[in-house]
């Protein structure tokens, strides 16, 4: 097989940073690629330069593709040569139907007259490829991410798409919509058609890469040939992080004290459609010391509920009781909720947690200015000395904390939003797929970060997708869907069968 | 990815570097200095003489002094374009409580800024706790208060004010030392203020470098503060040779620093920035984002209720054309300034300057004798020329 791509010493430089120190990529026609690293390691500026995204001058190094030297000035050149990106950050109009979002700027249409018809029959035929059984006129709007992001990938094959780039396409996933999405990269590639896919989830990545690059602090370090010898997860992870790791979770000695948080009756309803009842009955408590563990599908409600108990940020008609040390607690708005012990840490960091204008110093104390002020003045050198202490607590990769936040990696983001609510000092910390695009090393610090809380007799509420995280870190699992609570597991009886069951058989 | 610790970065890029990143804030300075050369070349000189100094802040003081709230506005994310007719409305009142109704002045001045208060209260209440966007609510506003003002003046020209009233804008600080001319409360002021910079700025440095917190390069700063402090000198210097410091002038300064430390040193400024930065994650890191709106439009209604009274004061009568159109001028001064349109960027700082940027255009523009025609034309093209400069920054540091 011959090299489809090949990336020769790219180097590119931010203010500051070099991202991309000398990276070599070589990519074969036909092949599923997978590139993974660490958090800020460079991957998704690599994906840019090789898109146009910077365009030719703005990085040195040479980018040879289907045999000749390649120098994109923008993403249109590139995806004339049949090269589509998808950013990790969806690009999809949420107010437009899959059929205009498919075919946005490249609108089937003559002298400027979209032509209906064949926009909906080809978009039927590209909804078809990709396995989707919506309606072209469906809004994105309406439609879950997983969802979305087969339209994403039924908008690349709209444009004779050779070389697919994903990534981190199933960050935001669910267990089957990932294991839907990896079934239609293997059908494409059957197809012919190349793709590089971006991944934390090295279980992914063994399952359909053929190749495997791994890059460290902006350097090819190691490429692993799946054809020829057996890619281990553990090998991956110790070139990604330069050394052993013998597990992936931190050991627990499970601490359950006294009652700290809990919640009774709990009933929400949908804040638009007012018949439409999010949560339901809702009774659940949470322990110092103790982390417990929501699982359930995507829609089930978590974050709904999550959201709704912390200062009512979702829902409406909002019923039922917080106590916090058994007495009953006011968490009517975010501020007191907050007061009360509360935290929540969002599962969409770029829309709900972060201000991406803004420094990483004045996120991270954004939640808590009264610890950093004295009568309503900022004491800015408090403030660049608490951002230091998480940059450093955290490992948030950056070379300085005046840097925007804009500027950072996926990783490094969650770790600013993670930063500023355990600065706000929480009793119980309710984490919303605190994990999400996170690499390895970074999670077990994570991991650690969490069973020191609750060494300090703190409260964790866990939601996540990823079931062998929570059976990995919880001591006990409440199990939710359609809006209920269905089941309650220790850590001794739960198991991804258990879990599962209780979820099909309701 | 390398991780380079900041001296190293900085020394690595030089002063060019810096400059580079910073060249929003001194362009501002630089073009304001540009331009004033300019002017002071074409006017024959005139623009610096003293009487013409102080003319121009005489002239620009209420568009200054709404800069300010326009600003915290324009952060928050939203925008008032009611501005310019509640300044004349808030006008109207005055003339016709105090000459119409012979009411005192000392009682006319509070009942007019806690008119101006009400209505910014008034769109503060629909843009918060509504949601109606900003630009509806104030384009309304602009629309009432212009035909309340007609209403009030029943179309006819009121005045003129007694002259207590008249100090508001016209009256000039005693010489303290009893030289009169020069003045040297104006000399004694302009020492000062240029000394207190310097050490405060000297101060914020010194704390920095303890900190480790990436400051200017030592030329910039000298340079910066040689400008700012000679400027000032030079200011109050001319304005001595006049007739000392306007009172206007000491308003504006003091509701300059006030506002420059609110926004950037306190908890309440913070709040602001995040609420424009992104409505929603302030929101969900327990910002009372609706308050902080409501507060910023009753900010705004209050200055712009106390411009319309030293506009008044200045013209010595209230008309029914007062104020029209200087919300243009107001927004034009907040994002030549370096504001934001989609909030959460900007500085008090940047909107004066921006104000004294139109102010000297205006001004200079006049003496030439410039058609208001041009002027116009001139005035809208520097507008976009300052905001795509800000564009074409960003887009190049990617
Ligand atoms: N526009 C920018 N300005 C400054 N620094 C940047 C910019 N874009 C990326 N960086 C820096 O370059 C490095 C590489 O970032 P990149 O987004 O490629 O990482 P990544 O490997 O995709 O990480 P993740 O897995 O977290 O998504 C990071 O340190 C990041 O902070
Ligand atoms: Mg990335």
């Amino acid at each position: 097989m011959s090299a489809l791509l090949e990336m020769r010493a790219i180097t590119k430089t931010f203010p500051g940073v070099k991202a991309l120190d000398n990276v070599n990529l070589t990519v074969k026609e036909g092949e599923i690629h997978a590139l993974v690293g660490e958090n800020g390691a460079g991957k998704s500026t690599l994906m840019k330069v090789l898109s146009g995204v910077y365009p030719a001058g703005s990085y040195d190094g040479e980018i040879h593709y289907d045999g000749a030297l390649a120098q994109f000035g923008g993403i249109a050149d590139s995806e004339k040569r049949g090269i589509i990106i998808i950013h990790q950050e969806l690009a999809l109009v949420p107010l437009l139907s899959i059929a205009e979002n498919i075919f946005l700027g490249n609108e089937q249409a003559a002298s400027g007259i979209i032509n209906w018809r064949e926009t909906f029959l080809r978009t039927e035929d590209l909804l078809k490829k990709v396995g989707l059984s919506e309606a072209p006129t469906t809004l994105i709007d309406s439609i879950g991410v997983g969802k979305q992001q087969l339209v994403e990938i039924a908008k690349a094959l709209s444009k004779d798409v050779r070389l697919l780039i994903l990534d981190e396409p199933t960050a935001a996933l669910s267990e089957s919509d990932s294991q839907a999405l990896l079934d239609l990269m293997l059908e494409l590639k059957a197809q012919g058609v190349t793709s590089i896919i971006i991944s934390h989830k090295l279980n992914e990545v063994r399952r359909v890469a053929d190749t495997v690059t791994v890059i460290r602090d902006g350097g090819t370090v190691s490429t692993m040939d799946a054809r020829t010898e057996d890619i281990t997860e553990d090998r991956i992870v110790r070139d990604m992080v330069g050394r052993d790791m013998a597990h992936r979770y931190p050991a627990r000695t499970r601490r359950a004290g006294d009652m700290l948080m809990q919640v009774s009756d709990w009933n929400v309803w949908h804040p638009e459609h007012q018949d439409r009842q999010m949560i339901r009955d809702v009774n659940l408590d949470v322990r110092a010391g103790e982390v417990v563990g929501i699982a359930g599908l995507m829609g089930a409600g978590r974050t709904e509920l999550a959201m709704s108990v912390f200062g009512r940020a979702y829902g409406r008609n909002i019923s039922g009781e917080v106590r916090m040390h058994g007495k009953p607690a006011d968490v009517s708005t975010i501020d007191r909720a907050i007061a009360a012990g509360l935290a929540y840490v969002t599962e969409d960091r770029k829309s709900l947690g972060l201000i991406l204008e803004e420094t990483i110093q004045r996120n991270i104390t954004l939640a808590n200015l009264r610890d950093v002020s004295a009568h309503g003045v900022i004491n800015e050198a408090e403030e660049s000395k608490v951002a230091e202490t998480y940059r450093g607590a955290m490992n948030i990769r950056t070379p300085s904390v005046f840097q925007k936040v804009m500027n950072l990696s996926g990783g490094n983001q969650q770790k600013v939003v993670l930063s500023k609510w355990l600065f706000a000092g929480p009793e119980v910390l309710i984490l919303d797929e605190p994990t999400r695009g996170i690499d390895v090393g970074a999670k077990f610090e994570i991991y650690n970060i969490i069973n020191d809380l609750s060494a300090q007799g703190k409260g964790v509420i866990m939601i996540s997708s990823e079931m062998p995280e929570l059976l990995g870190m919880c001591d006990r699992i409440y199990v939710m869907n359609e809006g209920a609570l269905v089941g309650e597991l220790t850590a001794e009886e739960a198991s991804q069968e258990r879990i599962m069951s209780l979820i099909v058989t309701e | 990815m390398e991780l380079s610790d900041t001296s190293n970065r900085d020394a690595a890029n030089g002063l060019g570097g810096y400059l580079l990143k910073h060249l929003r804030e001194y362009g501002l300075l630089l073009a304001l200095i540009a331009i004033m050369a300019f002017f002071q070349v074409v006017t024959d000189g005139t623009l610096l003489k003293a009487v013409n100094i102080t003319n121009l802040f005489l002239q620009n003081s209420y568009i200054i002094i709404m800069a300010l709230g326009m600003l915290v506005v324009i952060v928050a994310g939203h925008i008032d374009l009611s501005v310019g007719s509640v300044m004349g409305f808030v006008g109207a009142l005055a003339a016709v409580m105090i000459v119409e109704w012979s009411l005192p002045v000392g009682l006319t001045i509070p009942a007019c800024l806690i008119m101006g208060i009400l209505i910014g209260a008034w769109h503060g209440y629909w843009v918060a706790y509504w949601k109606i966007p900003s630009f509806i609510v104030t384009l309304s506003g602009m629309l009432v208060f212009r035909g309340l003002s007609l209403w009030l003046l029943e179309g006819q020209s009121v005045g003129p004010f007694p002259k207590s009233f008249q100090l508001l804008s016209t009256g000039f600080i005693p010489d303290v030392f009893g030289i009169g001319r020069p003045n040297g409360t104006a000399l004694a002021a302009g020492a000062i203020a240029a000394i207190l910079i310097v050490w405060l700025g000297l101060k914020a440095r010194a704390r920095n470098a303890k900190y480790g917190i990436e400051g200017e390069p030592m030329p910039f700063f000298v340079i910066r503060n040689a400008i700012v402090a000679g400027a000032l000198l030079f200011v109050c210097y001319k304005l001595a040779a006049f007739r000392g410091l306007p009172n206007v002038l000491v308003s504006m300064v003091v509701l300059t620093v006030i506002y420059a430390f609110i926004t950037e040193n306190t908890t309440l400024g913070r709040r602001i920035y995040a609420l424009g930065g992104n409505e929603k994650a302030a929101k969900l890191s327990g910002i009372k984002t609706e308050r902080l709106t409501f507060l910023a439009f009753v900010n705004m209604g209050m200055l712009a209720a106390l411009a319309g009274l030293i506009f008044a004061a200045r013209l010595n009568t209230a008309t029914p054309k007062a104020g029209f159109a200087v919300e243009l001028d107001v927004i034009a001064a907040v994002f030549i300034g370096g504001a934001s349109m989609s909030g959460g960027v900007g500085k008090i700082v940047g909107a004066v300057v921006g104000a004294f940027i139109m102010g000297v255009m205006n001004n200079g523009m006049s003496i030439m004798g410039i058609g208001i025609d041009y002027q116009q034309v001139i005035k809208g093209l520097v507008l976009l020329a300052a905001v795509f400069f800000d564009v074409y920054n960003k887009s190049k540091q990617g």
